[in-house]
């Protein structure tokens, strides 16, 4: 058996006091296998041990809440005898080795996640972030991973038969080595059939269902958890192969079992595989679990129990059945001819006991394993940040050139080049699909739908991190209510540099602070979520990009369109013109597209007046008082008037009276702000009144010109054609270059 | 009216088939198992969209081998309607009763997105209640659904009017932009475009509704005398089946 080493120690991403606290517990040295188990289960992917003591400070009870934090998966009362799961999670580093795979599997992690609850997934979206696409230096690798990893989405989503919805996409130099893959799923379940993942009934046999387990993604968890080096390629064999049709079969097959009432606990073997999924089930039921690998279907001969055991092969799960109804649910599977084998027992005692050919091979307790891995409350400083406060000298020469050069900026631009690679239908729910400010699917066993947004900007937390997660948090709230959804529950994924850095550490914790304190306010608790820490390479961190995921309910009903319907509307602000300030600009569009700056600080947010706009444009949209709606965020008040005349091709005539520089008044993106179209602005104004927030009206609707003009100054006059051109083409045209190797 | 949706391992618009032919439409569906050999007398059969066996080898290679396209095939050969949408279309193609082939996307990338479309023909019990000349909103989603076929059998089926569906704006490189096709029959159509997609006014367009009130309005023109030995027979086979499994 191999010696335990200092350098083995280390080659498991474990520190030698983590080592000694095992050795301590145990009593023993642990075996070559066992040391595997904890550098998986003691991962910072798995264990969440850098930021377990600052999680705690998020809300996650609420009055939806069914199941909060801990499960697969987090669900919410939808109303009647339904219930919504829905969680994010990150798969960045595997996306960035092999971004075809990382990605494709990042969609069939999450899935798994929502179907081991028992609910079956009806939503995807997806959060991005790339490295610049025409940077001169990595500009084509940047390509080539979107490439990439919206092939990988799309071809696991599309055979699945999930649609993909929505989401957002940024490109900052900042995720060129570090590109970003956050997937939201979301499925339906009847309230009384929600499965757990806890373990019980001693003596109950333990089913190993789905794919084989094969040699890949060995270790993936520990990959994830460490930064970036020259050597990172090599890892790509720790990359999983991901195979969607069985994932649908997997899909198809649990829920039937689960309909059989035969079935006690079921968990995916997601991150660090078989070793996961048996530790915590055990360790949730205080129950012991006992299995010996000699059972467990592998594809390939000769595999040691280390590499079962820490095997991430996909499209696998294990099921806890009740004893003696074991045919009912293998019957199941091999209807729907899968592997299904019982591979070991629920035991007395709190022991996750590995057997191969019955000789012992791990002996750990369980929750040692699960809830005990060490828990770190690292020291943190200030924030990083290397950007100045002040704003720089700078003046337009052409506001009708900013809107264009805005309209073109990947950020802003149409992502349809995106989405249409993507079946945004198959399941007919969509009733608002992608390029929308929320994504809208019914829920037809329930007879009413739901609304889901994801949101995050870098920029603004790499500024100020509590006030970027804040706005954050606003922004996805506000997106659903300019679709008539009342926010219910959220979900977040924290992707943040390493923690280990007191600097990066500070942002975390700000991050979390400053989301927990935005999402108390917005009534929208977190019911689960994914924290990926060590996104950086060569020493290079990302912007702090912590995403979240908000889901709200309305009424089946026909949508509420984003873009302006007719000729001869009213066009109005809900929230005011707002207010700008030298040194908040630094942090909008405007700033990095156009001067390609970035300083100061991210938008003022009030986050009362902000409730009260978020009331008001509910209230309004859902008495069906407005004709269209649209949230202002990236480009501000300008790029929402254009956003708004892409689909019909009706502009407006904008006539604005203010004292602000024209950059800001048309750019500023202070939030708080929805843009309306109306017949009739009266009874807007007072419902706007009633809620206590200004109604400005801007001006009218007019086919096919966009002009903006303040105290009787034309600032810019343009065709809708022409705004949309660059709008519509960037995207399509900076991936022409594509080079696939 | 009773559909049957055939449920290969990997179909994923089978609940949409079945849900618009049943709630929109408000006929009977019932869903039919790949491994099944007969088709519990149905009078329309839906090859519905996804990836039949994972689309392994080629898509629909594969379930062209399955027990249930057996019964599909007497199915087809007795006059029997067969509607074989998106992945369904392909399944028909390796199964012989459609001519042609459907190959990757001419930019190789899948595309979803709501195209128009124009019923080519009327003459068949797919198009028969679609209205002439009106362009029809319904949406693709596939990464390989461009049509080709050599040039004789695309004159061919131009000449006996076998084009079904055209594309007003060809999503796929399909040569002539052929959207959908009959066999010589005329009860057999393949089409790319996904009309169960497009039967309820909240998912943006009815338009789809015509393919399935076509095949209606066809049941419903069928001779009742037709229809009531088609009934006699089916009874037979029921309390055959009872028979030998009492």
């Amino acid at each position: 058996m191999a010696t335990i080493t200092p350098e083995l120690i280390a080659s498991h991403n474990l520190k030698q006091d983590e080592y000694e606290r095992i050795v301590a517990r145990l009593g023993r040295e642990p075996n070559i296998t066992e040391l595997g188990i904890f550098s998986v289960m003691w991962s910072e992917h798995c264990s969440y041990k850098s930021s377990r003591v600052h999680l705690k400070k998020l809300p996650t009870k609420g009055e939806f809440v069914l199941q909060g934090p801990g499960e697969n998966a987090g669900v919410i009362d939808i109303g009647g005898d339904w219930a919504i799961a829905f969680k994010i999670e990150s798969h960045n580093h595997p996306s960035f080795i092999e971004p075809f795979q990382g990605a494709a599997t990042g969609v069939g992690g999450i899935l798994r996640d929502i179907f081991t609850m028992g609910a079956r997934p009806i939503a995807v979206l997806n959060s991005l972030r790339f490295g610049r696409l025409d940077n001169p230096e990595n500009g084509s690798r940047n390509r080539r991973i979107l490439d990439g990893v919206v092939s990988g989405i799309s071809h696991y989503g599309n055979c699945f038969g999930v649609p993909t919805v929505g989401g957002e996409c940024v490109f900052e130099d900042s995720y060129a080595g570090n590109p970003l893959v956050n997937v939201f799923a979301l499925g339906v379940v009847r309230k009384d059939q929600i499965f757990l993942a806890s373990a019980s009934g001693v003596g109950n046999p333990v089913i190993y269902v789905g794919s084989k387990t094969g040699k890949d993604g060995i270790k993936g968890a520990s990959m994830a958890s460490a930064e970036f080096d020259e050597d990172s390629m090599d890892k790509r064999p720790n990359v999983q192969v991901g195979d969607p049709f069985m994932e649908k079969l997997l899909l198809e097959a649990c829920l039937e079992a689960l309909a059989t009432g035969a079935v006690v606990a079921m968990q995916d073997m997601g991150a660090a595989g078989l070793t996961c999924s048996t530790c915590e089930m055990g360790s949730r039921g205080h129950v012991g679990v006992e299995i010996d690998l000699k059972y467990v279907p592998q594809r390939e001969a000769h595999m040691s129990p280390y590499e079962i055991m820490l095997s991430e092969s996909q499209e696998r799960m294990l099921l806890v059945v009740e004893a003696g109804r074991e045919e009912e649910v293998l019957r199941v599977f091999r209807k729907w001819g899968l592997d299904a084998v019982t591979v070991g027992s629920v035991v007395e005692g709190d022991k996750m006991l590995v057997r191969d050919h019955g000789e012992v091979v791990a002996d750990l307790p369980n929750r040692f394993l699960a809830d005990e891995a060490p828990l770190y409350e690292r020291p943190y400083s200030k924030p990083y940040r290397d950007a100045p406060m002040a704003a720089p000298a700078y003046a337009s020469s052409d506001l009708g050139q900013d809107l264009l050069t805005l309209c073109g900026a990947l950020d802003v631009a149409s992502k349809r080049w995106i989405y249409e690679q993507y079946d945004h239908q198959v399941r007919t729910n969509t009733v608002v699909g992608p390029g929308a400010d929320a994504a809208v699917l019914r829920i037809k066993e329930a007879g009413k739908s739901v609304a889901m947004s994801l949101d995050g900007n870098g920029r603004y937390c790499y500024l100020d991190p509590r006030l970027g997660a804040q706005l954050a948090v606003a922004e996805c709230c506000r997106n659903l209510s300019v679709v008539g959804a009342q926010p219910v529950a959220a979900t977040n994924n924290l992707n943040f540099g390493n923690p280990e850095r007191p600097e990066i550490m500070a942002q975390l914790v700000e991050a979390i602070e400053g989301m927990g304190e935005a999402c108390r306010f917005f009534e929208t608790p977190i019911t689960g979520g994914n924290v990926s820490l060590y996104n950086e390479t060569l020493g290079q961190p990302i912007y702090p990009t912590p995403v979240m995921g908000i889901v709200g309910l309305l009424e089946t009903g026909e949508p509420m369109p984003m873009g302006f319907p007719a000729e001869g509307l009213e066009v109005a602000l809900l929230g005011g013109l707002g207010e700008s300030h030298e040194t908040r600009f630094g942090s909008t569009q405007y700033a990095k597209a156009v001067l390609n700056e970035l300083w100061g600080l991210p938008p003022a947010l009030d986050m009362d007046f902000e409730k009260r706009v978020q009331s008001a444009i509910r209230e309004a949209v859902r008495a069906r008082m407005v004709e269209s709606a649209h949230d202002l965020s990236d480009g501000g008040l300008a790029v929402a008037l254009a956003e708004c005349s892409f689909g019909n091709g009706i502009g407006a005539d904008i006539a604005l009276e203010s004292d602000m520089r024209a950059e800001h008044l048309l750019f500023h993106e202070g939030p708080s702000r929805v843009l309306v179209a109306t017949r009739d602005l009266n009874p807007l104004a007072k419902l706007a009144a009633r809620h206590n927030v200004p109604l400005v009206p801007l001006g009218r609707t007019l086919r096919g010109t966009l002009s903006i003009s303040n105290r009787g100054q034309q600032l810019l006059s343009l065709a809708v054609d022409a705004l949309r051109e660059p709008w519509e083409q960037a995207l399509p045209h900076a991936m022409e270059r594509v080079t696939h190797v | 009216m009773r559909f049957g949706v055939v449920v290969f391992p990997g179909s994923n618009c089978d609940h949409d088939a079945f849900h618009a032919v049943t709630q929109d439409l408000g006929h009977e569906a019932e869903l039919l198992w790949h491994q099944e050999e007969t088709l519990r007398g149905v009078d329309a059969v839906i090859l519905p969209g996804g990836f039949s066996y994972g689309d392994y080898l080629r898509c629909g290679a594969i379930a062209k081998f399955s027990p249930v396209m057996k019964a599909v095939h007497r199915f087809a050969q007795d006059g029997g309607p067969v509607l074989g949408i998106c992945n369904g279309f392909q399944i028909l193609v390796e199964t012989g009763l459609l001519p042609g082939a459907l190959v990757r996307n001419r930019n190789l990338r899948f595309v979803c997105r709501t195209v128009g479309l124009r019923a080519a023909t009327r003459n068949s019990p797919f198009t028969s209640a679609c209205p002439p000349e009106a362009i029809l909103r319904i949406p693709v989603a596939h990464g390989e659904g461009c049509f080709v076929a050599d040039e004789h059998t695309l004159d061919e089926l131009e000449a006996n009017d076998r084009v079904a569906f055209r594309y007003i704006d060809n999503p796929n490189g399909s040569m002539r932009d052929i959207a959908g096709i009959l066999n010589k029959q005329r009860n057999v159509m393949g089409m790319m475009p996904h009309p169960e997609r497009a039967t309820h006014p909240l998912m943006g367009s009815v338009d789809g509704r015509s393919v399935f009130e076509s095949l209606v309005k066809s049941y419903a023109a069928m001779d009742a005398k037709a229809k009531s030995a088609k009934d006699a027979a089916r009874d037979v086979a029921a309390s055959l089946i009872m028979i030998t499994s009492g």
